[in-house]
C-alpha cells in the first residue's frame, strides 16, 4: 500500500494530518463546552450544596465501585439516576430521606451480598451528596441510561 | 549494548517488574473480593483495592515506558544520554511518589476521580518527574542522530505529560469534568501511548530482523498517522451519554471504528517484517512477545474495542463488564506485552549475560497470555448479560449481580494464572539459566 510513498512524505502526512484532526478537535471540545454550559446542563443549579456534594463524592472515591454516567467501576449500583430510582422527581422528600438512610445505614453485613463501606459523612455532607445526585440526574444525556436499572 | 548510559534503563524495569507484581496481586484481590465480598469490606474496601491495582498498572507502564526510552534512545541517536544524573534522580523521586501514593491509599489519602486518585502534591511530582525525564531524552535527542523510531518515541512521551495536565482541571459541572477527564484517559491509551507502542515496536523488530530501517520508519510514519487521524476524534465514543451534543454519536461511532486500522496494520507488518527479515535472532522470547504485543492489542484493542463502540450498542454495554473485559485485553495486549517484550529484549544485555531464561520466560508468555485471554472471555460473558438483564430486561444492578456470579469465580481462576505467569516472568528475567545453555544451544549473542 506504501510503495510509492516515501518516508519524508510520509512523516509530513504525519504532521500535517495530525495538526488538521487536533485543530478540528479542539473545535468541536469549545462547541461541546458551550452546549453543557447552555443546553444540557443546569449551570444555574449548581449551588454550593452540588458543588460540596461532588467534593465529597471525590474525597470518598464513591467512582471506585459506582458508575456515574456510566463511567467507574463496575461493583455497584450506576448512581447517574438514583434520584430517580428513589422517586425523587415525584416525592422528593422522601427521595432525599432514603438515600440519607440508606448511606447512614451501610454496611449491610448481609453475608455474601456486596458491601458498601460506613463513611463518616455528617448531616449536612449528606444532603449536599443528595443535591448532587438530583443536578446529575438533571442532565441531559441522549437519554442514557435505558432503564431505571441505570 | 554499546552505550554506556543505556544501563540507566536498569533500575527502570526493575520497579516496573516489581510493580507489576504488586499490580496483578491487587488484582486478583480485588477478584477475589467479588466472590467473597465480606473479605475485608471494612479494613481495605474494594474502591481502595481498585485504585491500588489500577494506579500500579499505570505506574509501572510508565516506569517501563522511562527505561525502555533510556535503553533504545541512546542507540537510536549515537550519543550518550544526556544527563545520567537526572535520570537517576528522576527514577527516585518516582519512585518515592509512587510508594507514597499507595501508601496513602490505604489509609483513604486520595483524590477522587477513577485512575487520577493521586493526591496533588503527587500530581505535580509526576509532572516535575516527567520534565526531567523530558529535557534528559530531547537534549541527548537534539545532540544524536534523529531517527523516526526515537522522534515518534520522543513525541509520544511528550504528548504524554502534556494531556495529564488535564488531571489538574477539575470543574463542578460533572458533564465538562468528564469532558476533559478523557483528555487524558483516552488521548493517552488510543494516542500518544499508541505512539510510543508503536515506536518501541519498531525498534525491536529492526534489532531483531536485521530489516532495513528505511521501510520500518516508512511504515511507523504510516501506523501513526492512522493511529492519531482516527483516535483523536475517536474520542468520540466517550461523548456519547455524557451531557454531550449528539453529533458525538457519530463522529465518534465512525472514527473509532477507524481505530481498528492502526492495530491490523501492525499484526501485518510485524508478521511481514518478521517473515521477510527471517527469525533466527536468539531472543526468541523477546520475539514472542512482540508478535503477541501485535496480535493481542489487535485483538484487546480493536476488535473488543469495536465490539462496543458503535453508539447503538454502547447505549446498552456502557459501564458493564463489557468494558472491564475489554479494558483488560486491551491494556494487556498493548502496553503490558510492549513492555515486557522491551524487558525482554534488553535484560540480558543490561545484566552482561548470555545465557537467559528462554524457555521460562515463554512458558510465562503462554500462560499469562492466556490467562489473560480467558479472563476476557469470562468478563465478556458476565458483560453480555449483564446488558441484557439489566438494560435490556430492566432488572435491578444487584439481582442482576448474583445472576452472573459464576463468571466472577471463572475470571478469579483466570486471575492466579496469570498471577502464576507474572511470577514465573520475573523469575525468568532476574535468574541465571544453567540449563538453557543445553536446550536451546544458545550461541553467545553479537551486541545487538
Ligand atoms: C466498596 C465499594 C463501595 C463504595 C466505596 C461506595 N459504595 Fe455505594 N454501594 C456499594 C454497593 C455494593 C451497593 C449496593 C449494596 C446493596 O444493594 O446491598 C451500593 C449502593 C449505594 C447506593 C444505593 C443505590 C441504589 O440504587 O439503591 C447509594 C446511594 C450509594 N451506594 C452511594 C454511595 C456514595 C455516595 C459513596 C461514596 C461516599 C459510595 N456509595 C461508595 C458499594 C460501594
Ligand atoms: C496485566 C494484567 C492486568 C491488567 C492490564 C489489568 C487492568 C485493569 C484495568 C485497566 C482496570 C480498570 C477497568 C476498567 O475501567 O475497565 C482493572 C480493573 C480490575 N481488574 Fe485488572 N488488570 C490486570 C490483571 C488483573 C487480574 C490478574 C485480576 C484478578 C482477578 C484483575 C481484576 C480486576 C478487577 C476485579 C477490577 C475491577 C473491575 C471493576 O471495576 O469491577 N485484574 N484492571
Ligand atoms: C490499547 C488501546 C486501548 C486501551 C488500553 C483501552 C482501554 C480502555 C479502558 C480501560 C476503558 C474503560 C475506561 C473507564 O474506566 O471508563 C475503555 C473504554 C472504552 N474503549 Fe478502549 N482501549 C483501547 C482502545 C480502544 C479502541 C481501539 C476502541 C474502539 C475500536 C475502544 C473502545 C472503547 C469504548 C467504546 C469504551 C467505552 C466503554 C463504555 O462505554 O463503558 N478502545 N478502553
Ligand atoms: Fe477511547
Amino acid at each position: 500500500m506504501s510503495e510509492g510513498l516515501t518516508k519524508s512524505a510520509a512523516r509530513n502526512i504525519f504532521f500535517g494530518g495530525t495538526i488538521f484532526f487536533l485543530v478540528i478537535l479542539v473545535a468541536l471540545t469549545v462547541h461541546s463546552y458551550g452546549y453543557i454550559e447552555k443546553n444540557s446542563t443546569d449551570v444555574a443549579g449548581i449551588t454550593p450544596g452540588v458543588e460540596q456534594g461532588k467534593a465529597v463524592w471525590e474525597r470518598h472515591s464513591c467512582i471506585n465501585c459506582h458508575t456515574i454516567l456510566g463511567e467507574g467501576a463496575y461493583y455497584a449500583p450506576e448512581l447517574g439516576n438514583v434520584w430517580a430510582r428513589y422517586g425523587g422527581f415525584e416525592d422528593a422528600d422522601t427521595a432525599r430521606d432514603g438515600i440519607k438512610d440508606w448511606i447512614r445505614s451501610q454496611p449491610t453485613e448481609v453475608e455474601g451480598r456486596r458491601q458498601m463501606p460506613h463513611f463518616e459523612i455528617n448531616e449536612q455532607e449528606l444532603d449536599a451528596l443528595v443535591d448532587f445526585f438530583k443536578w446529575v440526574n438533571t442532565i441531559k444525556t441522549q437519554n442514557w441510561p435505558p432503564n431505571v436499572a441505570g | 549494548m554499546k552505550y554506556e548510559t543505556q544501563k540507566l534503563a536498569y533500575p527502570y524495569f526493575l520497579a516496573a517488574m516489581g510493580l507489576f507484581v504488586a499490580q496483578v496481586l491487587g488484582g486478583l484481590l480485588a477478584g477475589t473480593v467479588y466472590i467473597f465480598p465480606n473479605l475485608l469490606a471494612e479494613a481495605v474496601p474494594f474502591n481502595v483495592i481498585r485504585m491500588i491495582h489500577t494506579n500500579a498498572l499505570i505506574v509501572w507502564l510508565l516506569f517501563g515506558f522511562f527505561g525502555a526510552a533510556y535503553y533504545l534512545v541512546p542507540e537510536e541517536t549515537e550519543t550518550e544520554i544526556h544527563s545520567p544524573l537526572i535520570a537517576k534522580l528522576q527514577f527516585w523521586l518516582f519512585l518515592f511518589g509512587a510508594a507514597a501514593a499507595v501508601l496513602g491509599y490505604l489509609f483513604g489519602i486520595h483524590e477522587g476521580r477513577e485512575f487520577l486518585e493521586q493526591p496533588l502534591w503527587i500530581k505535580v511530582a509526576i509532572v516535575v518527574v516527567a520534565l526531567m525525564f523530558l529535557f534528559n531524552i530531547s537534549m541527548t535527542l537534539l545532540k544524536g542522530r534523529k531517527t523516526a523510531v526515537s522522534l515518534i518515541l520522543v513525541m509520544g512521551l511528550w504528548g504524554l505529560a502534556l494531556f495529564f495536565l488535564f488531571a489538574f482541571y477539575n470543574p463542578s459541572n460533572l458533564a465538562l469534568d468528564k469532558m476533559f477527564w478523557w483528555y487524558v484517559v483516552h488521548l493517552w491509551v488510543e494516542g500518544v501511548w499508541e505512539l510510543i507502542m508503536a515506536a518501541i515496536l519498531a525498534f525491536l523488530l529492526i534489532k531483531m530482523t536485521g530489516i532495513d530501517r528505511e521501510i520500518v520508519e516508512k511504515w511507523l510514519y504510516v501506523i501513526v498517522s492512522m493511529t492519531l487521524f482516527t483516535g483523536l476524534l475517536g474520542m468520540g465514543h466517550h461523548y456519547f451519554w455524557i451531557g454531550t451534543p449528539g453529533y458525538w454519536q457519530w463522529i465518534g461511532s465512525i472514527f473509532s471504528t477507524l481505530e481498528v486500522l492502526p492495530f491490523f496494520a501492525i499484526v501485518v507488518f510485524a508478521f511481514m517484517v518478521v517473515r521477510k527479515g527471517g527469525r533466527d535472532h536468539p531472543n526468541q522470547a523477546a520475539m514472542l512477545w512482540t508478535l503477541g504485543c501485535a496480535v493481542l492489542a489487535f485483538f484487546g484493542a480493536g476488535v473488543w474495542g469495536f465490539m462496543h463502540t458503535l453508539a447503538p450498542i454502547n447505549y446498552l454495554t456502557h459501564g458493564t463488564q463489557v468494558t472491564a473485559a475489554h479494558g483488560h485485553l486491551a491494556f494487556f495486549g498493548a502496553y503490558v506485552m510492549v513492555n515486557l517484550a522491551i524487558i525482554t529484549y534488553a535484560m540480558p544485555h543490561l545484566r552482561g549475560m548470555q545465557p537467559y531464561n528462554q524457555v521460562l520466560n515463554m512458558w510465562s508468555f503462554w500462560i499469562m497470555s492466556s490467562g489473560m485471554v480467558f479472563m476476557t472471555l469470562t468478563l465478556t460473558a458476565a458483560g453480555i448479560l449483564q446488558t441484557h438483564l439489566q438494560r435490556v430486561m430492566g432488572i435491578s444492578f444487584m439481582e442482576v449481580a448474583d445472576e452472573i456470579g459464576f463468571f466472577f469465580i471463572l475470571r478469579g481462576l483466570s486471575g492466579v494464572v496469570v498471577v502464576i505467569g507474572v511470577l514465573l516472568f520475573v523469575y525468568a528475567t532476574l535468574s541465571t539459566d544453567k540449563a538453557q545453555v543445553r536446550v536451546g544451544g544458545m550461541k553467545p549473542q553479537a551486541a545487538e
